[in-house]
């Protein structure tokens, strides 16, 4: 059920063994490679690489013109991206730490996600904001946080969020190469966790289509980044006990691949949501809500959330606030039992 | 830097020694003409609001100098990130007045398609790009976009807008910076008009000027008489040229006077002082360049009433032509979201269609004046 599109791009083939950090900046290389309108810049992302090294190699490779640090201003970094895209050009804007956007705001709702609107499609932003998001590194409120939830409700944005290296390099292409605006969230917990096969090349994994990590028959759980392996584990340890638990990877947040989501809950009639953004009004919400609507009659338990609590990030207590394998097998249970 | 007031005519109209640009006879008129239909324009706008026959109005009343001085420095191929109250700019680049006219009416003629309140343009063929209400983003954008006419090595020059209340905003600080930082080829230009709707600008700052904010960002800052068209042209000549040079950004601080209210929402009466605003009546830049017209034998009243009735007329019939066109259909509200529909999009579209086509769903709500 995967909808990866593998291609035989700059005529390299086959693949290599990657972390999910080092495919973001193979992805990025390979599109200033191919189109010299793309360019990245923002904090510490020129000769120092970037604080996590998503940049690494490129201001060697590219130059400051094409990769270039900027004065510490969120708002600033975005709404000159904003003018470049409007321009004509296609940059690639990394804010630190998504703890940090907020003063990017404005930019990017009021400004970024409205353009083609507003303009009856006379202007537009095709523009890709990365950020490392989500918590498990001892960040504590300012360096944890998944705020994806905000973005998701701004029409004119895409909000995209990789769990595995092949994914964050085909997503990470596909974005840069959207005609919209793009939220890229990346988790950071598992930038160097978990290697992966990526294909050397041109890679492409559309948007909007969401990814079956693994095939299951009793429950569903929906989740993405760096909740993609918590939740295959859980799925793991409740095959041993019995339970056929299917894991979709959302992959792309909006547009929502609502025909994969609701296939795999109209199978297993039951479903387990897990997020780790404050559980009130978070993505979860949504997809519990769209179920609802849309598959009610097939459902045979409650639509559990597993989420962050709400409240602010913790720091001492984070590993209690993070949704872990032993709360999403609980609310796996939950769905059987009420 | 000089905090001086930059003048070129006099009170009676009269170019001092030295400082006239000695444009020629015909852009003078042209000027006088684009300044006599840009006031013509807002009168009529606000009667068509007073009219119930538009939603909303905001008038450039007593700034026609300001912006259309400053903007007739750049050459057509130039860019423009404006604010909203530079209407002039779209009769000196010939966008057609009925595309003007069918935006205040939001119908299937205005090029957002009817997405936005009236004067919040957007003309791509005028590179103007399209404008939006929160006060000062466009600066940061204009800072961005002449970054990126840095790393394409092309000679385009952005001017960019904001009152003195826009000032105060987050991106003036950040638009300023980054474009001094990275030398990109734009002219900030703040129509420091006195008021932010009700707050005079004496509240918005303590610094002695606009324009002495620029030092703290390493730009020049220049102070000129917003109702001299010529001095505008001059000083925002040379911010233009120092821009295409790769030099770098000025801030220019035009001052003026907002002689309407802050739109036809407000009424400046209740909070204005009236011998301060009869004051500034005065000193109409139009008056004083009709003046300056009339020392060079360039101005009769043939040719006022050429200029005025032309406006008028060319108005007029506009209105006519724009206000006879329809609304955008319903469909429409779902485009440009994205490039193309997504899937929720597309269901939405295709609820709201079948629920009209079972009647009682779309009368009109919002009534006008809002």
């Amino acid at each position: 059920m995967t909808a990866t599109q593998t291609k035989a791009g700059d005529g390299k083939t086959g693949t290599k063994v990657m972390t999910l950090l080092e495919a973001i900046t193979d992805a990025m290389r390979l599109e200033m490679r191919n189109d010299d309108r793309v360019v990245v810049f923002g904090e510490d992302v020129g000769k120092k690489g970037g604080v996590f090294g998503a940049t690494a190699g490129l201001f060697e490779e590219f130059g400051e013109k094409r990769c270039f640090d900027t004065p510490l201003s969120e708002c600033g970094i975005i709404g000159t991206a904003i003018g470049m895209a409007v321009y004509g050009m296609r940059p690639i804007a990394e804010i630190q730490f998504l703890d940090f956007i907020y003063p990017a705001f404005d930019q990017i709702v009021s400004e970024a996600a409205k353009m083609r609107y507003r303009s009856g499609g006379e202007y537009t932003c095709p523009m890709v904001i990365r950020s490392p998001y989500g918590g498990g590194i001892r960040g504590g409120h300012y360096h944890s946080q998944s705020s994806e939830a905000y973005f998701c409700h701004t029409p004119g944005l895409k909000v995209v969020i990789p769990s595995t290296p092949a994914d964050a390099k085909g997503l990470l292409i596909a974005s840069i190469r959207d005609e919209d605006p793009v939220m890229f969230l990346e988790p950071k917990r598992i930038y160097r966790h978990g290697k992966g096969e990526v294909p050397l090349g041109e890679h492409v994994v559309p948007l909007g289509k969401a990814r079956i990590a693994r095939e299951g028959t009793d429950v569903t759980i929906l989740c993405y980044g760096a909740m993609v392996p918590v939740c295959e584990a859980a799925a793991e340890s409740a095959a041993q006990a019995g339970r056929s638990v299917e894991v979709v990877d959302l992959r792309t947040l909006v547009p929502l691949d609502e025909a994969t989501v609701l296939a795999s809950v109209k199978k297993t009639g039951r479903c387990v949501i897990a997020y780790e953004a404050p559980k009130t009004c978070g993505y979860g919400a949504e997809l519990s809500a769209l179920l609802a609507e849309k598959c009610i009659e097939w459902l045979e338990g409650p639509i559990v959330r597993v989420a962050g609590f709400d409240t602010p990030f913790p720091y001492t207590l984070e590993h209690l606030y993070m949704p872990d394998e032993k709360r999403v097998l609980a609310g796996i249970e939950k769905t059987f039992s009420w | 830097m000089s905090l001086e007031l930059l003048t070129i005519l006099d009170p009676d109209g009269k170019a001092q020694k030295g400082k006239d640009p000695n444009l020629p006879a015909k852009e003078l008129q042209r000027l006088y003409r684009l300044m006599v239909a840009t006031r013509a324009l807002d009168d009529r706008g606000l009667a068509l609001q007073r009219q119930g026959r538009i939603g909303f109005y905001l008038q450039s009343t007593g700034q026609e100098a300001s912006h259309l001085g400053a903007a007739y420095a750049l050459k057509d191929s130039d860019w423009l990130f404006p604010a909203y109250r530079q209407p002039g700019i779209l009769l000196l680049r010939e966008v057609p007045i009925e595309k003007i006219i069918a935006e205040w009416f939001g119908n299937s003629g205005d090029t957002s398609k009817g997405r936005q309140m009236p004067v919040h343009y957007s003309f791509r063929q005028a590179n103007f790009v399209s404008i939006s209400s929160p006060i000062g983003t466009q600066l940061t954008q204009a800072a961005g976009a002449g970054m990126a006419a840095r790393i394409r090595g092309d000679d385009t020059v952005f001017m960019t807008f904001c009152g003195d209340g826009g000032t105060s905003s987050n991106d003036f600080h950040t638009g300023l910076n980054f474009a001094a930082v990275y030398k990109a080829p734009v002219v900030f230009v703040c129509e420091n008009n006195g008021w932010a709707i009700s707050v005079p600008s004496s509240k918005q700052t303590c610094s002695e000027s606009m324009a002495i904010k620029a030092d703290a960002y390493g730009m020049p800052g220049v102070r000129v008489d917003g109702n001299d068209l010529l001095a505008v042209y001059r000083v925002c000549k040379e911010a233009v040229d120092r821009a295409r040079r790769g030099d770098g950004p000025t801030l220019v601080e035009t001052v003026t006077y907002r002689i309407a209210s802050h739109s036809s929402s407000d009424d400046a009466a209740r909070y204005r002082d009236q011998k301060e605003f009869e004051a500034w009546k005065k000193k109409d830049p139009i008056a004083r360049f009709q003046l300056y017209l009339k020392h060079k034998k360039l101005w009769s009243e043939a040719f006022e009433q050429e200029c005025a009735e032309g406006a008028k007329a060319a108005i007029g019939a506009a209105v006519k032509a724009a206000e006879a066109l329809p609304n955008p259909g319903p469909e429409t509200m779902f485009d440009d979201v994205y490039m193309n529909l997504t899937p929720q999009l597309k269901e939405q579209r295709q609820e709201l269609h079948d629920l009209m086509a079972k009647g009682g769903v779309g009368a009109q709500v919002g009534h006008f004046p809002l």
